[in-house]
């Protein structure tokens, strides 16, 4: 009987304790909405962000990039040319990095090269009572510190899935039509037949930036929601890479299910 | 950091990012390949329009000339009406015909207009099309050969 | 110094009036239902220098974080020059926030920018100064505090010192009426602490500020401040001038000043009689 009751308790106790946690989430983003006004009227705190979360994301974009599609190009063609369709493989390659690839992949690098060092920043701030210093100071950390890395996360994102899709498609070009030749005009043409603007390419900008919320958002909450030690902030930005990537992974279903249904 | 070395980065990965969505808009997708500025509509019966899709293409000759733009069933007639958006600039006499065809053998299916012969008088939206021809049912076809393969008499023996 | 006649001029206007700065009064405060704060009374009259002194963990530090608005109590008041804190609203908080300055107990600096901005931080934040104007005010700051050479150095490139110092310079960027000092001497060898224990006694007297600091370090504490509240689990055990609490014959002062493990203050933590625990424990556990 006690230990149904222990049992209860702790069940009661992690539920509490994670709802609490998502409400303060979404005061957090509350706040943080309400307070970025100054990142936007001050573009170089923005411009900064964007340096370090898209800028210094580039070189591992275009690299995993290039290499998807050139492994989207022979696992296409070593299929497609078994029913004597290898012009198909335009499509292929286009069709699943526009779609699935470059979103969500993109999102995934994303949030372990820039989410992570985005989460470590503001917690390590934390913990050297930089935060405390700066409302000391009159100055709100969100709208100082939060909300330009959140902004400068969620302009960065669906700029690094296009690439990354650019460049996969280029891979796969590489492969298919450089070292494999299959026909150049074909390659094109049927890519271009088959891959529509609004609901292949718009969809997966859509994609992209919504995923660009969600990281930025988990990154700057789990910094600024972590335990002000160096073994807490070392916690918070494993839980921001974990959470970041089931977040992406759920978000990508729900999201495809609602874009392609019925098409 | 330097601020204009900064400055110079980020305008350079956002003028990229732009480029890439540029090329995935004109390069990969079919933005830059057919996008009519002015349309009218027109409206065809099909007893059957297989795998159809809005958005599917027009074609004549080959040659895009519209797009579907919604695909209906008219519980009157029993038919699937389709309305298509072709540009103003094509023109198609009152004969002509309009059918379902398929690229490839097992490609996406369009819709394939032929040219009729009567130049008084132009298709446009007034009336429904009629003189179609229905998309090709694989399982009819071979059901339609079994039934003529076993009406013919036996081959004779030598 | 060049520095000091600027401050100065700035704050005459502030000193005029005779109340106290600061009045605290019946002030408590519980962190989980665990009381920290338990009635504190204290008034801090205007250009003093006071020390808030007492054991780790007496709750000091909760108190200056009282003061600044950054945690509010559960009962009782704090005035700062007639407004009550934890009455104000946000921007309030933040316009009386500019109005005092803070060293944090590792100096707290932005590690992600120079020496110089960080002392420009605040100015940049809130005044509409031309950068050249700007210029001149740090570096006067700086120098003030012996560290205008400093001024393109990275905050991981200073000692423990130096970094204090700059904090300092930064935390008086606004030239405050209300100045506090988180633990100023923790960590410091005893050349450097002697520079800041004077510095804080000389930017006190050139601003013409108030100043409350949060410490420890029982001597260097006596030569510098005008008067001192001991404090002791949560309350105000004793109170005087330097001279006052020397001369003082209350035990708790006396184990504090003379550094002594036991006393009012225990060596050991609450726990049940040590020949019973063991005894008890030798009888089969506990019941």
């Amino acid at each position: 009987m006690n230990r149904l009751k222990a049992i209860l308790t702790a069940l009661g106790h992690g539920i509490t304790e994670r709802l609490w946690r998502l409400g303060f989430a979404a005061r957090f983003f509350f706040l943080l909405l309400v307070h970025s006004g100054q990142t936007f009227s001050r573009p170089r705190l923005l411009l900064r962000e964007i340096w370090f979360s898209g800028v210094l994301s580039l070189v591992i974009i275009l690299v995993s990039g290039l290499f998807v599609g050139l492994v989207l190009g022979l696992q296409g063609y070593e299929t497609l040319q078994r029913y004597g369709s290898s012009e198909a493989l335009g499509i292929l390659v286009a069709l699943s990095l526009v779609r699935e690839l470059g979103p969500v992949v993109a999102a995934l690098l994303f949030a372990s090269r820039a989410g992570s060092a985005v989460t470590a920043e503001i917690g390590l701030m934390k913990a050297t009572e930089q935060l405390k210093a700066m409302d000391m100071m009159a100055v709100n950390p969100i709208a100082r510190v939060v909300a330009p890395r959140f902004w400068g996360g969620v302009i960065s994102m669906p700029l690094l899935a296009a690439l990354f899709s650019a460049v996969g498609v280029f891979g796969g070009y590489l492969i298919g039509v450089v070292f494999i030749g299959v026909d150049e005009g074909s390659f094109w043409s049927q890519m271009q037949a088959s891959v529509d603007f609004r609901t292949d390419i718009m969809n997966g900008i859509i994609k992209s930036f919504v995923f660009g919320i969600a990281v930025a958002l988990i990154a700057v909450f789990e910094g600024y929601d972590s335990i002000p030690t160096a073994e807490g902030v070392s916690r918070a930005i494993t839980r921001t890479v974990v959470t970041s990537a089931l977040a992406i992974l759920a978000l990508d279903f729900v999201l495809t299910s609602f874009m392609f249904r019925g098409l | 950091m330097n601020r204009t070395v900064l400055d110079f980065w980020v305008g350079l990965f956002v003028a990229i990012g732009i480029a890439s969505l540029l090329f995935l808009a004109l390069k990969v997708g079919n933005l830059g390949s057919f996008s009519p500025s002015q349309t009218y509509v027109l409206k065809a019966a099909f007893d059957n329009i297989g795998g159809l899709k809005v958005r599917g293409a027009v074609k004549s000759a080959g040659v895009v000339v519209g797009r579907v733009s919604s695909i209906e069933f008219d519980p009157k007639t029993y038919e699937a009406v389709v309305s298509m958006e072709i540009d103003t600039h094509y023109r198609f006499p009152r004969d002509s015909s309009l059918s379902i065809l398929t690229s490839g053998l097992l490609g996406e299916q369009y819709i394939g207009v032929d040219a009729g012969i009567d130049d008084q008088q132009n298709l446009d939206g007034s009336q429904l099309v009629t003189r179609t021809n229905s998309a090709v049912v694989l399982e009819k076809l071979i059901s339609q050969f079994l039934f003529d393969k076993a009406a013919e008499p036996p081959a004779p023996k030598p | 110094m060049p520095g000091f006649a600027f401050f100065i001029a700035e704050d005459q206007t502030s000193v005029t009036s005779a109340e106290p700065l600061v009045e605290i009064s019946g002030l408590h405060f519980s962190y989980d239902q665990k009381p920290v704060l338990a009635g504190i009374d204290m008034v801090f009259p205007r250009g003093k220098l006071i020390a808030i002194m007492g054991g780790s963990g007496c709750g000091k530090t909760t108190l200056l974080r009282l003061i600044g608005g950054q945690l509010s109590p559960s009962s009782g008041a704090v005035r700062v020059s007639g407004q009550e804190v934890h009455k104000m609203g946000q921007s309030g908080l933040y316009a009386l926030r500019r109005r005092m300055g803070m060293l944090f107990q590792f100096g707290a600096l932005f590690t992600d920018i120079s020496v110089f901005d960080n002392v420009a931080f605040a100015l940049r934040e809130h005044t509409d100064l031309p950068e050249e104007l700007i210029r001149d005010l740090v570096l006067m700051k700086l120098n003030a505090v012996g560290l205008r050479g400093a001024c393109d150095l990275m905050p991981n490139e200073l000692s423990g010192g130096m970094a204090r110092r700059v904090a300092l310079a930064r935390a008086i960027a606004l030239d405050p009426m209300l100045m506090m000092y988180d633990e100023p001497f923790t960590g410091l060898d005893p050349i450097s602490l002697g520079v800041i224990g004077q510095l804080i006694r000389r930017l006190n007297d050139a601003l013409g500020a108030t100043s409350v600091m949060v410490t420890h370090d029982i001597q260097e504490t006596m030569l510098i401040v005008d008067y001192i509240y001991f404090m002791s689990a949560g309350r105000v055990v004793a109170e005087g001038t330097p001279d006052e609490i020397r001369a003082s014959t209350d035990p708790f002062v006396h184990q504090f000043v003379h550094a002594e493990a036991d006393g009012p203050v225990r060596f050991h933590y609450p726990a049940p009689d040590l020949e019973q625990s063991l005894l008890g424990a030798a009888s089969g556990g506990r019941a």
